[in-house]
């Protein structure tokens, strides 16, 4: 599989509010402590629409939108790849607990905000955007599923948008899927050949070897650990720390009873301030 | 016309075909139903809702899963592992798997709503105290999104990567597309493609909820149309390389994808969105808009999702291509959708059929694509002017997902 670079990144999670004011914190630099601080609203979409988001679409919208202001690219010119392994779980459940009366009557927008692609679909919608978009699930290993696909997806040579996002279940659900706190990781990869681009954090390539990963959240952070093993998609947290360090790094993510290599190299450690400043600015 | 074909990708063949759908068990019967002009459409009777009519597959309630993947135990994964064992599927998998390496077969599934059902037993179940759900949902191996390549890799001793694609009703036609990907990445040799989705209330309702279903059985194309018939089915193809395949193998000759941008739940009225996803296709495959000898439409029978598919079909093709629907043979299998339409655009190359549109007495006087007309004394055979050798397979979904699919044999240019 070619390797890719990565031109923006982008995060929302508890402590972790976006991605230059978690650098310290993901490169073990600076303690982590708890804050769930709900996202910013997304200023992209109508305020009829934006009111009715749920906590996981506004978590995505918020990664998504940081990652591709930091990688400066027009974000329609990207594919899209979500990942999400429980979806808008607060609206699942409530169109259950409907169905279980004797004579459900479903709220028409719920039942299309149910789809697995609400996020994918929103994020479409507020930015205009014609291009492929995919939305991938594989329970824990959504992230590491999603990564594949969004590598994979390079081959049409445009940049792709690889957002993972999860919020917890509503009870009862919660009983039977633990999901901790809400996390959001987005990324824009681009296809790595030639010189690197002025805002490249750095290249990634993958391999999937079909024997099980060993404790892979074992070099975390104790409180990144948790996240990691809290939430499927802060099972991004290794390779956001990588970028965050700015040192190469070898990650193996859990992919059912296989594992996804991860080789990280940053290009330039300049290039990380370089990237920041031009996502702030 | 081959300047956009990456002459990197590899040419995918096929190699396996599961099916099945409310047409019947495996390849024969389908292709039966077709010749036969047969709908499997029935009054809908099911999971407490009784409004139109739906497409049910017989034999799932009895259907039993080996004990050895008990815990995935669902209706979902019954009805997968039914097209699993239609036509040697499963055996054709496994000799791929011993060709190949079971760590380099992927499973690339498509599904919109998993095993749901499950879980709406278990809400009817609940503990009337704590309102816990019961022990006995397995949601993990049914429920869950990420079920369905986990069962079916399970069920086929495959140790490759695997993963859902869930964008509504685009799915297991996304599925096929990003199968091929991971065999041209190299991430693996072989690809099983394709999905599922079962019959459940969460989509009979849904559906009922937004006024999208048809009273009687759906009419695509027809001026008085009034929406779809829900129907279940799950499909397979083993995706190859060329070179593992035989001469005359069916391929997917191109793929394409695109979104609408638009609406969550409505099509972009003029199929802007949908077009884009077939000219990418055809390039994809190297081919001219004349090249496609059929179009299986996305073709629900709803007003506004047929109405902007003849805008998006008329963009690429004007009236150049005959252009019908299958949804009323087997209804609106929604994240089945697209594998099962790839399935009967082989079938119709294989047999040499255009499958006749059923419901169609007055076709809508303001599309401006002609639905094939059909033959006289044959009453599922349309009239066709020249050999099938090419399909055109559209599949277009909530969030505004479309994918396209363009099917035939590689020598056939």
């Amino acid at each position: 599989m070619n390797p890719a670079r990565i031109i923006g990144v982008g995060l929302w999670g508890s402590g972790l509010p976006g991605f230059p004011p978690s650098r310290a914190v993901l490169a073990g630099q600076a303690p982590w402590a708890a804050d769930d601080a709900p996202p910013p609203v997304p200023g992209l979409l109508p305020p009829a629409e934006r009111r009715r988001l749920g906590t996981t679409v506004r978590l995505a919208l918020a990664a998504a939108a940081e990652a591709v202001a930091m990688a400066g690219i027009d974000p329609r010119a990207a594919h899209n790849v979500f990942a999400t392994s429980n979806g808008d779980g607060a609206v699942v459940h409530a169109l259950l607990e409907e169905l279980a009366r004797p004579a459900p009557l479903l709220s028409p927008t719920q039942f299309h905000n149910s789809v697995h692609n609400a996020a994918a679909g929103y994020w479409t919608i507020a930015i205009g955007s014609r291009a492929p978009t995919q939305c991938i699930a594989l329970h824990d290993a959504t992230f590491a599923a999603g990564l594949l696909a969004a590598m994979a997806e390079l081959a049409d040579g445009a940049p792709v948008l690889l957002c993972a996002h999860d919020a917890p279940l509503p009870a009862p659900l919660a009983a039977k899927r633990r999901t901790e706190t809400g996390f959001a990781a987005a990324f824009v990869l681009a296809p790595a050949q030639g010189e690197p681009a002025p805002g490249s954090l750095g290249r990634l390539s993958l391999r999937y070897e079909a024997e099980a990963a060993a404790a892979p959240f074992a070099a975390l952070p104790p409180a990144l650990r948790r996240l990691a093993e809290g939430n499927p998609a802060a099972q991004a947290l290794p390779l956001l720390a990588a970028i965050a360090s700015g040192r190469p790094a070898r990650l193996a993510l859990p992919y059912l009873d296989a594992r996804l290599e991860l080789a990280f190299e940053p290009e330039r450690a300049v290039c990380l301030e370089a990237a920041i400043g031009a996502g702030r600015a | 016309m081959a300047a956009m074909t990456d002459p990197a990708t590899p040419n995918i063949s096929i190699t396996a075909r599961g099916l099945v759908s409310a047409l019947g068990h495996g390849l024969a019967a389908t292709a039966d139903a077709l010749a036969a002009g047969r709908s499997g459409l029935v009054a809908c009777d099911f999971a407490g809702q009784r409004r139109g009519f739906i497409g049910r597959v017989e034999g799932v309630e009895s259907h039993r899963l080996p004990a050895r993947l008990a815990a995935f135990e669902c209706r979902n994964h019954r009805l997968a592992h039914l097209a699993l064992d239609a036509d040697g599927f499963a055996a054709a998998v496994g000799a791929a798997a011993r060709r190949h390496g079971p760590g380099r077969v992927a499973v690339v599934l498509g599904t919109s709503t998993s095993g749901v059902l499950a879980s709406e037993e278990a809400y009817r179940a609940r503990d009337a105290a704590s309102g816990a759900l019961p022990d006995w949902l397995d949601f993990e191996h049914t429920h869950d999104l990420g079920a369905l390549p986990r069962f079916v890799r399970a069920a086929l001793g495959l140790a490759g990567p695997a993963f859902t694609v869930s964008t509504a009703c685009a799915s297991s036609a996304q599925a096929v597309g990003l199968g091929t990907r991971l065999i041209a990445a190299g991430i693996a040799d072989a690809a099983v493609v394709g999905g599922a989705d079962s019959l459940c209330g969460l989509t009979l309702a849904g559906f009922a909820a937004l006024d999208l279903i048809a009273a009687g059985p759906c009419r695509p194309g027809d001026a008085a149309r009034d929406g779809l018939s829900i129907g279940e089915a799950a499909g397979f193809l083993l995706l190859e390389r060329a070179e593992a395949a035989a001469p005359d193998a069916f391929a997917l000759l191109g793929w394409g994808a695109s979104s609408d941008g638009y609406h969550l739940s409505a099509p972009r009225p003029d199929g802007a969105g949908a077009a884009l996803a077939m000219r990418a296709a055809l390039d994809a495959a190297g081919l001219a808009p004349g090249a496609i000898d059929w179009i299986n439409l996305h073709g629900t029978g709803t007003p506004a999702n047929d109405a902007a598919e003849d805008q998006a079909v008329f963009a690429v093709f004007a009236d150049a291509v005959p252009a019908s629907s299958t949804k009323a043979y087997t209804g609106h299998t929604l994240g089945a959708a697209g594998i099962v339409e790839a399935i009967l655009a082989t079938l119709a190359i294989e047999h040499g059929l255009v499958p006749a549109p059923l419901n169609l007495d007055r076709p809508d006087p303001s599309f401006r694509v002609p639905p094939p007309p059909a033959e006289p004394g044959r009453p599922g055979h349309a009239q066709r002017e020249r050999p099938v050798r090419r399909v055109l397979s559209n599949s277009f979904g909530f969030g505004g997902s479309n994918c396209c699919l363009v099917l035939g044999r590689p020598d056939s240019a």
